[in-house]
């Protein structure tokens, strides 16, 4: 009986048998959403009328015997910070309220063709800054294992509808680890693709250089379909890398690790990571071994400048990115009484509109590009990136794919760090590296950690456009995972309806 | 007492900088397909890119990389392997993304030079502009300040905004300081910007109008005490929208400067306005604070990198320059200066050269072209060359020097093409062109004008050879005009035993 709890691939099997059509699934989906987003605050806009006539779209081409892709009918969860057509899209901000975009980002418009449901947008830390989604300007998100725990961020809301059964798949984003660190603290499968491996048009920037579109779902192989459908070249960004998507569905169908050599990041292990975290990563190890992998260590001895550096490359790219928010054009306009000019009324906007966190990161990239320090701040964040590259490459030559665990912690309080920003930075320790690099990762569920019984999250990294070989591992590792404890690590997690 | 042209330059040693932008003439803007037709209604040509939406990217015009190579190419620069793009940040209403995507310290061609010729006191002189860079930029939009007196943002009561202009391709050519041009730096000025000008117009780029804003020129002066080698404090005067204004407002801003240091003050390095009705400058902004831009590579553009190959295949497709050219032309038609500079001036060099290339008659492809059609022209204001093609101009000639035509008979024919008749041929038949050279038919018209006027004929026959001419009249206006009058006279004189 396919339901909510079903995975992506078991609804778009049992939708192409004509067994659910999208619309069932779709009002399921809803109702699911009215019942439990109260407590969850993962959507800030539901399009239930969108999300229903699309269904029906999808169901009449079915109906017709219309050729359909493998996720047609399927719901979706869309972080707010990707373009959408006439839907209310603020990235989190009081500076876009009301924004309505003319137009649809690419991976929406890859989404829409795919006839893939699109039920709403979630929440986010402002503008993608955060690891807790508590710098929304909309209210956080709370975690679907413990109401009182952040979801991480900045994409927590899709994780929260992914793991709370709102949705069976989301998009988010990933700047410096913002897919990947909620995904391991609400149990989920996020992926980092390859910078350039999704297109960026229409997701407002972060910061550009690091900002990755990615799919969450429940499994490895929902989330290599939701890839497969999202990725590849577009003309409209130039970063975006003009080669074949590596066949990632093909790569979490292969459940096969045997020869290959997966390596163990010394500075991303031991100290520094809760114990229940780095229990479970052990775990993981000996079940890879078991597989037939060999284990060698590595070290990347620079990893330890990464998170210094990002937190003066991204704000500065910001700085640039949101001078766009002027309230000219678009979104809030604070104290145009008329008898102010221009410059006070962007003063005005953008002191109501920022969050502190936004502020202090433009306030940060600013100074950073300041003719006199640019060399000092960001000349220097510049060279760290390329020894981070570097580190990555030598790396590859002794692994296939390198591991590590995705947070320090497992799930934190809400307001536990959000007074203390570089405690909350810490957080992105671990997967702030691979988006320096602009190489792809994985966040793969591995279990719960003993002290506090939250879920815990392997980071798998693959070289450059190799994503298939982190779908490969995870897959294995899943499905490992699976027989060892007889049922799916969410499958732990409390059901919030009947709360 | 104050200084006139003359004694300020006897004085004072000025040193020239000239920054020329040119709005390239691509059918699309330079980051987004958006047209780029001037005159269009306010913010008809937009889009999600040039507007600076949120989520939107920009894409390199290729077309705008390739005419930008050409005016390196044209202007003997050194093409870059690797250029970039880099963000300029400042905030202006007319800036949609409030950075204007340029190039910074990685342009594209850098280190050409460009020789340009003026007549001096001692008669014609080479001076050698040197080129720091040509690079790519994208357009702002423009501002229409209302309701103040000045027509500035201060002041005004509201301004309105066009966005049609934001994008449009833009390249800065920026020459090295132009040192040694003596009293001559606005003539330097002005022939520099004008041989740039029909550079840029040979090599199709641009349509290179100042009036509408294509071709915009900076120029930058400051003045020292003659043989101090000494650097003066520069001004700036950019709204310079005619080549006459870039030597008026030089000439001015010399005397300005001269003034003021004559009076003990010193310059303010600002920009400054020129006042084409006063050919006076007023103040600007102010550059003695030099603003931060914050410079940074555009994280959204990947470099740019020509391959070498192809930017060979662009040199060898380069134009002739067009100042050698018109040495050459000139030498090869043998005209004087005053009749080359009519042809320029009135822009039919191209055609003229194209009507001897389809065999015309040097001389009377040049008399054809700047008389009877440009009277034409005149006529209906529009341009010669819109009237008649050089291939019709060319078979007119060849009849008229074959004798078939008169000039009096081809002016018709002219008229007929230029009415829309159809070719010269059609023009001839329908119209029954034909000069009458049938020495039978003549003679027959020639032997009753003698028998109408005996004693004029019995003068010519004692040798009164002038008198010949109320009979050949006679003749022509018995033919109707259709009568090769040079024939007649020969028929006649040689009937008359004067041949």
């Amino acid at each position: 009986m396919t339901n909510i709890y079903s995975t992506a691939a078991e609804m778009a099997a049992a939708l192409d048998k004509k067994e659910i059509t999208s619309v069932e699934l779709t009002k399921a989906h809803l109702e699911r959403i009215s019942a439990v987003d109260g407590k969850l605050n993962a959507f800030l806009h539901v399009d239930n009328q969108g999300a229903l006539e699309q269904a029906a779209a999808v169901d009449a081409k079915r109906a017709k015997g219309e050729s359909l892709s493998p996720l047609a009918g399927v719901p979706i969860a869309v972080k707010d910070i990707l373009a959408q057509k006439g839907i209310p899209t603020t990235a989190g901000s009081k500076i876009l309220e009301g924004w309505r975009p003319p137009y649809d980002s690419t991976v929406v418009a890859k989404l829409k063709a795919a006839g893939v449901v699109i039920l709403g947008k979630t929440n986010m830390d402002e503008f993608a800054m955060g690891s807790s989604t508590e710098n929304s300007a909309y209210g956080t998100t709370q975690n679907p294992w413990d109401l009182t725990r952040t979801p991480g961020g900045s994409s927590g809301g899709s994780a929260a509808a992914v793991a709370g059964f709102e949705a069976p798949l989301a998009i988010g984003t990933d700047t410096g680890g913002s897919i990947r660190q909620p995904a391991a603290l609400t149990g989920i499968v996020g992926v980092k693709p390859t910078y350039g491996g999704v297109s960026r048009y229409g997701v407002i920037a972060y910061s550009s250089s690091l900002d990755q579109v990615g799919p969450f779902a429940r499994t490895v192989l929902d989330t290599a379909l939701l890839h497969e459908a999202i990725a590849g070249h577009d003309e409209r960004d130039s970063t975006s890398i003009d080669a074949p998507v590596p066949q990632v569905v093909a790569a979490a169908k292969r459940l096969d690790v045997k020869g290959m050599k997966i390596g163990v990041i010394k500075e991303l292990s031991g100290s520094g990571f809760q114990a229940g975290v780095s229990a479970r990563i052990n775990e993981s190890i000996e079940l890879l071994v078991a597989a037939g992998a060999e284990i060698v260590e590595v070290s990347c001895p620079n990893f330890e400048y990464a998170l210094a550096a990002y937190y003066l490359i991204a704000p500065s790219e910001a700085s640039s990115n949101l001078a766009r928010f002027d309230s000219m054009r678009y979104g809030l306009r604070v104290g145009d009484d008329g008898s102010k000019g221009a410059e006070e009324v962007m003063s005005a906007t953008r002191e109501a509109g920022f969050g502190k966190e936004v502020k202090r990161r433009i306030i940060l990239g600013t100074y950073a590009l300041s003719s006199g320090y640019y060399d000092a701040y960001y000349g220097s964040a510049q060279k760290v990136r390329t020894l981070v590259k570097r580190d990555f490459e030598n790396a590859f030559t002794k692994a296939d794919v390198l591991i590590s665990p995705v947070t320090p912690t497992t799930a934190f309080k809400i307001g536990e760090k959000s007074n203390d920003p570089v405690a909350m930075y810490l957080s992105d320790i671990a997967t702030i590296p691979v988006n320096m690099a602009g190489i792809g990762g994985m966040s793969l569920p591995v279990g719960l950690a003993d002290e506090d019984g939250l879920p815990v999250g392997l980071q798998i990294m693959a070289p450059f456009m190799k994503d298939d070989l982190f779908y490969r591992v995870g897959g294995t590792l899943e499905a490992a995972l699976l027989s060892k404890w007889g049922k799916p690590i969410l499958s732990n997690a409390p059901d919030l309806a009947v709360k | 007492m104050t200084l006139d042209y003359a004694a300020a330059t006897n004085k004072y040693e000025p040193t020239l900088g000239l920054e020329v932008h040119v709005e390239l003439n691509t059918n699309s803007k330079m980051f987004c397909s958006c047209a780029t037709e001037f005159g269009a209604s306010p913010n008809t040509q937009t889009c999600p890119v040039c507007l600076g939406l949120p989520g939107a990217l920009p894409v390199v015009n290729g077309k705008a990389i390739e005419s930008t190579i050409l005016i390196g190419l044209a202007l003997n620069c050194s093409i870059a392997p690797y250029s970039r793009f880099a963000r300029k940040n400042y905030f202006y209403p007319d800036m949609p993304k409030n950075f204007q995507t340029s190039q910074y310290d990685e342009p594209i061609c850098v280190d050409g030079y460009l020789d340009v010729e003026i007549e001096t006191d001692e008669g014609p002189k080479t001076f050698r502009v040197d080129i720091e860079r040509v690079h790519m930029e994208e357009d702002t939009g423009k501002s229409l300040h209302v309701g103040g007196s000045t027509g500035r943002i201060h002041g005004a009561e509201y301004s309105l905004l066009d966005y049609n202009r934001a994008g449009i391709p833009l390249v800065e050519i920026v020459t090295r300081i132009i040192p040694g041009t003596g009293k001559y730096a606005p003539q330097v000025a002005r022939a520099y910007v004008t041989q740039l000008r029909d550079i840029l117009r040979s090599l199709g780029v641009s349509d290179v109008k100042m009036e509408q804003g294509s071709l915009r020129c900076d120029a930058n002066v400051s003045l020292a005490p003659i043989g101090s080698g000494l650097l003066g404090t520069r001004s700036e005067t950019k709204n310079v929208n005619s080549l006459r204004s870039v030597e008026r407002a030089l000439t001015g801003e010399i005397e300005r400067q001269a003034n003021r240091l004559e009076a003990g003050m010193r310059i303010i390095q600002e920009t400054r306005h020129f006042l084409e009705e006063s050919g006076l400058t007023r103040p600007g902004r102010s550059k003695e604070q030099a603003e931060d831009y914050r410079y940074f590579p555009e994280p959204d553009l990947v470099p740019v990198t020509p391959d070498a190959k192809w930017i060979e295949e662009l040199r060898a497709k380069l134009p002739e320059n067009p100042a050698d050219r018109r040495k050459r032309l000139q030498k090869e038609w043998n005209v004087p200066d005053s009749e080359m500079n009519s042809l320029i001036n009135a822009e039919l060099v191209d055609v003229v050269e194209e009507t001897i290339k389809l065999g015309a008659e040097p001389t009377r492809a040049r008399t054809w072209w700047l008389g009877e059609i440009s009277r034409l022209a005149n006529e209906k204001e529009v341009a010669p060359t819109t009237l008649i093609s050089t291939a019709f101009v060319a078979e007119i000639i060849a009849l008229i020097t074959s004798g078939d035509l008169t000039d009096k008979l081809a002016r018709q024919v002219v008229e007929g093409v230029v009415n829309g008749e159809g070719s010269p041929k059609e023009v001839i038949e329908k119209r029954g062109l034909k000069v009458v050279s049938d020495d039978s038919a003549l003679m027959v018209a020639i032997e009753a004008a003698i028998a109408a006027q005996p004693d004029t004929a019995e003068r010519i026959r004692g040798g009164n050879i002038p008198a010949a001419g109320a009979l050949i009249g006679a003749v022509m206006k018995a033919t109707g005009g259709q009568a090769d009058a040079a024939k007649v006279r020969e028929l006649l004189l040689k009937h008359l035993g004067q041949g």
